[in-house]
């Protein structure tokens, strides 16, 4: 196990260092960021190679991604067009979206694992039909729909909510981003559990933990649960990765200052240093997600072992 | 118990790795106080440069500018006339030499007093190659530019500029290298305004809260989310603010921050989107201004082509412009937030100022048959069809592009006349520009510095000039402008641009498609709402019930 775990680590560094290339390859291909900056007129070239050498952007482009990484790696990101540090923008925008993700996680989990046990138990009732019903029209929908209605019905028409999550993003204000976020993970979670669930219920296991006489409610959560989480635990491992880089439409919609929106200003604005920075951590998450999501089988499933 | 084993194991892996790369946060950003009455919200973007007054160049950064700084001169909101403000009189002789004299008592708000070394030192820091500052060109008129900040980016030679000198606490000469006699109504730009010492002391400090002489004062500012901005009391001025602050919050998306004006949770959006123009009139009634900006929008072309330059191609733009229905292109994509351009400016600087309805005569009228003609014997488009470039990103542009396409083709009878050609990112946008490499017309927006019929030809149009994006060259404009330039008497020097604009008019160096307004909408909180011609609210004027 723990020579695996090493062996994992290790392997992330390639991952790390090609992700990272690709990204910065990708931003320098949109071509010269300084030409944007002086709105709809030309900087005066004396300004504009001086800014060029400043951001270090005459150089080829091999010592600029040198560069970059060796100052990642004393944890200096760069700076903003703006004059901001990009760590200082990490600092403000990478707290809001964990929020906003670990609402939409819990969402996932706590709707999405219940729904799926409850149809799965009762596959084939109305309950079940109704549910895989809501969830087609919840995946068949996009984001930007969901969330534009419900942020008109319920911050404009019956003024439940704000409409725009304030700059200090608290919980409370996440609820409903945090829903629509989730909402199409949500109704795969629902459909992962269901048929793995159903599919488990007639296994041998299941048969003897009823026949032990043990109560309903123990063989459910520790026997058939825990073996059908295992697709579902995938599913939700990966998201949250996804989640937190792809929250851009969510995010814009809500008013939320998070990941999603600094990505999309550097991105208008060609902003290397941004996009690179903010890409790269979420990078690290994806990795780290995914490496805890393998280690998490052998939680949930004693018979797998990582030698 | 196998499973704690694993787990504990997993948990080190995610220690590991978090630690190796060192990205911890410490998640701060304090929220500033305020209990909210008397304080107007307003909406707002992350300013895209350094709150610098030489390094503002749009307008997020310039709304706090402006609240924050005085100058020389101030634009009257209503009729754009420059009227001194610190300036206590601005004499010249000879329209080259001038003599600055600064109204006494003014103070910053950190309590320094605003003197004629706080104008000098700041031009020369806005002036000097060194201090990146975007707005540098505005300096190039004075003597001495050319040391300070030199055109090929060489070292600079000088770090003030000989055309300024102190001569008194109070007041200070200026020479320029040209005769320029609207100058001083130039100086009402706030790339213009007086720094503070603390500015050159304490510059990271300055620049995380900025102290200007304006009526407001910044009470905190959170960058990239709100800046919260408050009554000065003991402001000097006559212009005191009529509300006790202005919360600039920053919004992700403008349509969310209309979406919460209606909600009641915003006082104040300066940028109505354009996909709620249809309602705003109905959704906000009088509450809804859609005013005259400075901002006219054009087609240039690109004469660093050759096919695009030689002889009778003057009749072929004269023919694309006349195949261009204005009129039904503002009245439905734009919902008559933009009126039909009929010559180079803006009508916010009036008839005296140099605007002149009609100008552009039947060459901007609307006539298919008379296009088509024109096109014909001007040798047909170049390569038989146009592709009008523009960016994507933003401000809709593809919507106008199509519909302009639409009349084209409609006029010519031929589908494939002219198509769009959208250009992925606004800095790709520019920087094809800068590097000529467009191959037809293209979107060229202006947006007034001051309002001075100048503003809008020289920078445009002048040989070579900084904003002259389609190298369009004409001697006899240029000399028009020189003399204009020269003349002191403004009546005559506006009649000089309008002949100037004339000889651009007769080669169409650029197609006039339209006169932007700012279009704002508020909530029924507050009151005596307006935009200036910058499409800047008139903050210090609004009233809070």
């Amino acid at each position: 196990m723990g020579r695996y775990v090493i062996r994992r680590l290790l392997q992330m560094i390639p991952v790390f260092f090609g992700a990272t290339l690709l990204i910065f390859l990708m931003v320098n291909v949109m071509g010269d960021p300084i030409a944007g900056l002086c709105g709809d007129r030309q900087c005066d070239p004396a300004t504009a190679t001086q800014l060029r050498k400043e951001f270090g952007l005459d150089k080829p482009l091999w010592q600029q991604y040198v560069t970059y990484m060796g100052n990642v790696f004393t944890g200096d990101f760069g700076t903003a067009f703006n004059g901001q540090e990009v760590t200082e923008l990490m600092a403000s925008a990478f707290p809001v979206t964990i929020r906003l993700t670990i609402v939409a996680i819990l969402f996932e989990i706590v709707i999405g694992i219940a729904l799926g046990v409850v149809t799965g138990l009762r596959r084939g009732r109305p309950v079940d039909t109704g549910v895989l019903l809501a969830t087609l029209v919840v995946i068949s929908v996009p984001t930007f729909v969901t969330g534009l209605l419900l942020q008109l019905l319920l911050g404009v028409e019956w003024g439940w909510i704000s409409p725009s999550v304030s700059p200090e993003a608290p919980f409370d204000e996440l609820i409903v981003p945090g829903l629509v976020l989730a909402s199409v993970s949500l109704a795969y979670v629902t459909r992962l559990t269901r048929t793995s669930i159903a599919e488990n219920r007639r296994a041998d296991y299941v048969r003897t933990a009823v026949a032990k006489g043990l109560p309903r409610h123990r063989v459910i959560t520790r026997h058939l649960l825990r073996n059908s989480l295992i697709p579902v635990v995938t599913f939700i491992g990966t998201d949250i990765g996804a989640l937190m880089g792809g929250a851009i439409v969510t995010e814009r919609i809500f008013n939320i200052h998070g990941v999603g929106f600094q990505l999309y200003q550097g991105i208008l604005r060609q902003n290397t240093q941004t996009v690179v920075g903010f890409v790269t951590v979420l990078v690290l998450v994806f990795l780290v997600a995914n490496l805890l999501v393998d280690l998490l089988y052998a939680v949930l499933d004693p018979r797998i072992r990582y030698a | 118990m196998r499973g704690a084993t694993h787990a504990r194991w997993a948990a080190c892996a995610v220690a590991v790795a978090l630690a190796a790369t060192a990205c911890g946060d410490d998640g701060g950003g304090d929220s500033g106080g305020g209990d909210g009455s008397g304080i107007v919200s307003s909406s707002w973007g992350d300013p895209q440069n350094p709150l610098e007054p030489a390094n503002t160049n749009e307008v997020q950064g310039g709304k706090v500018l402006d609240m924050l700084f005085r100058g020389l001169k101030r634009y009257d909101a209503k009729t754009g006339k420059a009227n001194d403000m610190l300036a206590e009189k601005i004499e010249t002789s000879d329209s080259q030499n001038f003599t600055v004299t600064v109204k006494s008592g003014w103070k910053f708000s950190n309590g320094e007093a605003v003197d004629a070394k706080s104008f000098v030192d700041a031009w020369n820091y806005g002036a000097s190659l060194k201090n990146n500052q975007k707005n540098a060109y505005f300096f190039g008129y004075i003597d001495g530019y050319d040391k300070t900040h030199p055109e090929d980016g060489s070292k600079q030679t000088a770090d003030t500029l000989s055309g300024l000198k102190v001569t008194g606490p109070n007041t200070f000469t200026v020479k320029l290298n040209q005769k320029f006699s609207t100058f001083p109504d130039t100086l009402g730009y706030a790339a213009f305004s007086p720094l503070p010492q603390s500015f050159f002391d304490d510059h990271a400090g300055w620049l995380s809260k900025p102290v200007g002489n304006g009526p407001y004062t910044i009470d905190s500012y959170a960058k990239g989310s709100v800046m919260k901005m408050r009554e000065w009391v003991d402001y000097p001025g006559e212009d005191k603010a009529q509300n006790g602050g202005v919360d600039l919050k920053v919004y992700t998306d403008n349509n969310t921050a209309y979406t919460d004006l209606m909600a009641g949770n915003l006082d104040l959006v300066d940028d109505v989107p354009a996909s709620q123009l249809k309602n705003a009139k109905s959704d906000l009634g009088d509450r809804y201004i859609n005013t005259p900006a400075g901002i006219i929008q054009t087609l240039a072309f690109p004469f660093y082509d050759k096919a695009w330059d030689k002889a009778g191609m003057e009749k072929v733009r004269t023919g694309l412009s006349r195949a261009i229905d204005r009129e039904q292109i503002t009245e439905t994509i734009f919902q008559k937030t933009r009126t039909p351009a009929s010559d180079w400016t803006s009508p916010v600087l009036g008839e005296a100022g140099g605007f002149k309805e009609g100008l552009c005569g039947d060459a901007c009228e609307y006539d298919p048959d008379e296009a088509k003609k024109l096109i014909e014997e001007g040798g047909g488009l170049p390569g038989g069809q146009v592709k009008i470039s523009y960016n994507a990103d933003t401000g809709s542009h593809k919507e106008w592009v199509d519909a302009v396409c639409n009349s084209v083709n409609n006029a010519l009878d031929n589908d494939k006349a002219c198509v769009g050609n959208p250009i992925g990112t606004f800095a790709d946008f520019r920087n094809q520009i800068t590097q000529s490499k467009m191959s037809g017309p293209f979107r060229a927006g202006w947006q007034m510095d001051y309002p001075l019929i100048q503003n809008f030809l020289q920078p445009l149009y002048y040989t070579n000039a900084s904003s002259n994006d389609g190298k369009w060259t004409n001697a006899e404009f240029d000399k028009l402008v020189n003399e204009a330039n020269a003349e002191t008497d403004q009546a005559k020097a506006v009649d000089l641009f309008q002949q100037a604009e004339e000889v651009l008019r007769d080669d169409m160096g650029a197609i006039p498609l339209w006169y932007q307004n700012g279009s704002a909408g508020y909530s029924e909180r507050v009151s005596n709402v307006a935009l200036n011609q910058f499409s800047v609210p008139v903050y210090n004027e609004i009233k809070v019930s």
